[in-house]
């Protein structure tokens, strides 16, 4: 496994695709973590203010024991994990076997809005991702 | 696996206390945070029981400062120690890139360390790491209770029942006290920078 170095130029360019799909359509925060709670990148729009590293901690704990409970289960996975607060909601999605993407955002964009733009933003990282 | 940021130049690397229930891995982080809080820049995050037992980890990130231009992180965890919570243990096993075996050094307690350090030789190979390769350091607990004259195993003992095939640093300690807390510590990082360092660079 060598994703434990990101270039600069590939880490740019993922601050790109972040900032242009989700970022732009008013996402409070996106944060790109690996399965060990490590932080990739993240990004926000520059109001928020969050503990990313104990944020990184815990999404990472969290999307695993829904994972394992998916696994008990007998599913391959739980392919939407979202959690809806009043004013923040958190959206989980699965780059690959080793990567997380997680979006803060509130009550003015919709789940199926969002999820859109995170499926772009997805594509968009793999073909980055593969490419390199 | 460390993760190492080349443009911000951060990396991080992931420490577990790993260890029997109620062996002390807990007050180890809790000792850590209280003493050296310049370098502790955000709350310590525990998820525990009422009965303050670890329920699913305890996570403190702890600031190195910069060597060699690298500013680098060392995100401390716990694993839940019970029996029962060994599935929650291997999630949090997930990434590891060093160890510290927290023994709790009570004569009743021998079984006991024994188990679950062969549960962590299992829970390794389940991420195809050896616990023969992962930079780990032992920590023998509680031995201030020899002065309450609780039977405490002698470090003879530990030493062979732990440490004899595995031959990695080891120290006696007290997590209530902070007796050789900050010791274990160092050297479980000095060990596990020099490992990623190979790794990686
Ligand atoms: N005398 C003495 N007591 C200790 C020491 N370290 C921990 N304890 C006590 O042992 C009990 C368990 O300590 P924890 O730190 O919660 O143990 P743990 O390993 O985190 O336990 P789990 O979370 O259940 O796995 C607590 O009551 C501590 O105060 C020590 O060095 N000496
Ligand atoms: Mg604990």
């Amino acid at each position: 496994m060598n994703y434990g170095v990101v270039s600069q130029e590939q880490l740019e360019k993922i601050d790109e695709i972040l900032s242009e799909q989700l970022i732009k359509i008013g996402v409070d925060c996106v944060i790109i973590i690996d399965m060990a709670g490590n932080i990739i990148t993240a990004k926000d729009n520059g109001t928020s203010k969050y503990d990313v590293y104990s944020f990184a901690a815990l999404a990472a704990g969290n999307f695993a024991t829904v994972d394992a409970m998916a696994k008990l289960v007998g599913e391959q996975e739980f392919s939407l994990l979202f959690h809806k607060g009043t004013d923040c909601n958190i959206h989980f999605s699965k780059i690959d076997e080793e990567l997380l993407l997680i979006t803060m955002f509130g009550k003015h964009i919709s789940l199926g809005f969002l999820r859109l733009n995170v499926v772009k933003a997805l594509e968009q990282i793999r073909k980055l991702w593969a490419g390199k | 696996m460390s993760f190492i940021n080349l443009r911000e130049k951060i990396v991080q690397v992931k420490v577990v206390y790993y260890g029997p229930g109620r062996g002390g891995k807990t007050s180890n982080l809790e000792y850590i945070n209280r003493k050296f809080s310049k370098q502790i820049q955000s709350e310590m995050v525990s998820l525990k029981t009422h009965g303050d037992r670890t329920l699913f980890f305890d996570f403190l990130p702890f600031d190195m400062g910069k060597i060699k231009g690298y500013e680098l992180k060392i995100q401390l965890y716990t694993v839940p120690g019970q029996v029962k919570y060994n599935a929650t243990r291997k999630l949090v096993l997930k990434g590891v890139d060093g160890l510290v075996f927290v023994a709790d050094a009570q004569e009743a307690m021998r079984e006991k360390n024994i188990r679950s350090l062969n549960q962590l030789h299992e829970n390794l190979k389940g991420y195809k790491e050896s616990i023969f390769k992962i930079p780990l350091v032992m920590q023998y607990n509680k031995v201030d209770l020899r002065n309450q004259g609780i039977p405490v195993l002698p470090t003879a003992v530990l030493e062979k029942d732990l440490n004899s095939k595995l031959k990695v640093p080891s120290f006696e300690a007290s997590a209530l006290t902070g007796y050789n807390v900050p010791e274990t510590l160092k050297k479980i990082i000095s060990s596990t920078v020099v490992s990623v360092q190979k790794k990686l660079l």
